[in-house]
């Protein structure tokens, strides 16, 4: 568990980016921090890892007070995973996954062995372990980037941005990846994406920030869809432009087999309505 | 070529010790900047002063820094030593700004992800940004080389032995030859010092090499 009580962080130019900030992330839940630039959601991210410290307030990881903690131990017990990778250009894929547990003293075989079975996890081929990251794509970089989150085996990740530069098919991709991984090893992810979409579909917790660090809004995203407390969130999530209201139209009610269009209250074409939930995309989901 | 033949020991033994002056100022020079570099890119007040003071130091003229050098060093005036200190001074002189812009283009990205996944501040220094900075630190390097195996020769104004011999000697006699042989040994050296440098980047940054296929990835300000 994650508490953030009382937080507030002053930059030193005078800015403030998160104005007496409190939320609890509860353990092995995906919690999904959304909001626009300056919303100082990345900055709280940082805090948690002891990359940004607060100007005031304290954040506790399972109760105990993060400022008291040495910040490299902190951050070498948490995965951290971002926009652009930030794998280590002259290293090679599996030296980056391997990274953080060879600084943590484990055995270079013991830590390569480890690092081949996390390409396996983030859907990687081994193959291309001996490569070096600009011999990647956009996509297999970034899972490179969540294998590398994963080597220690925290109990935390947390992710920024991850997905923001690669192209909408491949986020789709890696989306489904993530919801997958975090089925099997339910960690307690911290997720930071401007992006409601992404915030709707990865988040068990959604929190919608404004500027400042201030919650507009925190709660399932069945709960904020239901119920935007005021018309920040509504607009935020698109409600009040009718994306969120769905209905079947009659008149695209057509087809051999009577298929029901839905559409949104701007008129557009969304989907189908089924009656039964359709199968999991991911070839790697398994039935519980 | 008679000449040349008649004199190759002396040539022998004069490249040698153009190379044993050389060596010790390009290795110092590299040594001394890129520490100083650091700290220019690391402490933005501190770049103006260092990079200002180490420009200023390539302007002064060589024989000058020769001549001075024994009285503030304390050497004898033909101790071989105030050339490599000469020479040392301005490598760091041509490297320093080098040295500063090779650390300034390590990506912002990867040096947070360092910091994200846990290296100290030492390690990162060592394994992530100086690696990084290589490439450019290579190029400063290449100039430094070929820049100090030709001043090297200014050294033979005040006495100690190089290839410049050559051309003072060549120049008195009123002997071509003489300074065309000190021309091209010079150069020679210059070109394998290069040879050498550039196998040494090969080796040591291998990953410098690979093809780009993302040149540069589209980098957003962080929220």
């Amino acid at each position: 568990m994650i508490t953030f009580d009382g937080v507030s962080k002053r930059f030193p130019d005078g800015s403030l980016a998160v104005d007496d900030f409190s939320l609890t992330i509860p353990s092995r839940t995906t919690t999904v921090l959304v909001g626009s630039s300056g919303s100082g959601k990345t900055t709280l991210l940082r805090m948690i890892n002891r990359m940004v410290d607060p100007t005031s307030g304290r954040i506790l990881i399972d109760d105990e007070d993060v400022a008291g903690l040495d910040p490299v131990k902190l951050r070498r017990r948490i995965g951290y995973v971002m926009q652009n990778s930030g794998l280590l250009p002259h290293r090679t894929v599996i030296d980056n996954v391997a990274t953080v547990p060879i600084l943590e003293g484990v055995k270079k075989s013991e830590a390569h062995a480890r690092a081949l079975e996390l390409l396996d996890t983030v859907g990687l081929d081994r193959g291309l372990a001996k490569r070096y990251p600009a011999q990647l794509s956009g996509g297999q970089q970034q899972r490179v980037g969540v294998a590398r989150g994963l080597a220690v085996d925290p109990n935390i990740l947390l992710m920024d941005e991850p997905f923001g530069a690669v192209d909408p098919l491949v986020r789709d991709e890696l989306q489904q990846e993530l919801l997958r991984i975090q089925r099997d090893l339910s960690k307690t992810v911290v997720f930071v994406t401007h992006d409601i979409d992404e915030a709707f579909l990865l988040g068990d917790q959604v929190v919608i920030l404004r500027t400042g660090g201030v919650i507009a809004q925190a709660g399932t995203p069945a709960e904020i869809l239901a119920n935007p407390i005021d018309e920040f969130v509504a607009s935020f999530v698109g409600a009040d432009r009718g994306k969120r209201s769905l209905h079947v139209d009659p008149a695209h009610t057509s087809g051999e087999r009577g298929e029901r269009v839905l559409v949104d209250g701007g008129g557009r074409a969304v989907g189908i309505l089924r009656d039964e939930a359709p199968a999991p995309r991911s070839p790697g989901a398994v039935a519980p | 070529m008679t000449w040349v033949l008649a004199n190759i020991e002396q040539i022998w033994r004069l490249t040698l010790d153009h190379i044993a002056l050389s060596v010790p100022p390009i290795i110092l020079g590299f040594l001394i900047a890129v520490p100083l570099g650091w700290i220019a890119h690391r402490y933005r007040p501190s770049r103006g002063a260092i990079l200002t003071v180490s420009g200023l130091l390539y302007t002064i003229p060589g024989i000058a820094l020769f001549l001075s050098l024994p009285v503030i060093l304390g050497t004898r005036i033909l101790d071989p030593l105030n050339v490599v200190v000469g020479m040392t001074i301005y490598a760091v002189a041509l490297l320093a700004r080098t040295a500063a812009d090779a650390f300034d283009a390590v990506s912002n990205d990867v040096r947070q992800s360092s910091v994200a996944v846990g290296y100290g501040p030492v390690r990162r220094f060592f394994v992530v940004e100086l690696p990084l900075a290589g490439p450019v630190l290579l190029s400063g390097l290449r100039v430094v080389s070929a820049s100090t195996v030709s001043l090297v020769s200014i050294g033979s104004l005040i006495g100690v032995s190089s290839l410049g011999y050559f051309f003072l000697n060549g120049l008195n006699r009123r002997f071509p030859t003489e300074i065309f042989t000190g021309i091209v040994g010079v150069i020679l050296i210059a070109v394998v010092f290069d040879l050498l440098l550039v196998v040494m980047g090969r080796l040591v940054l291998p990953w410098a090499h690979v093809s780009r296929r993302r040149e540069s990835s589209s980098r957003r300000a962080i929220a």
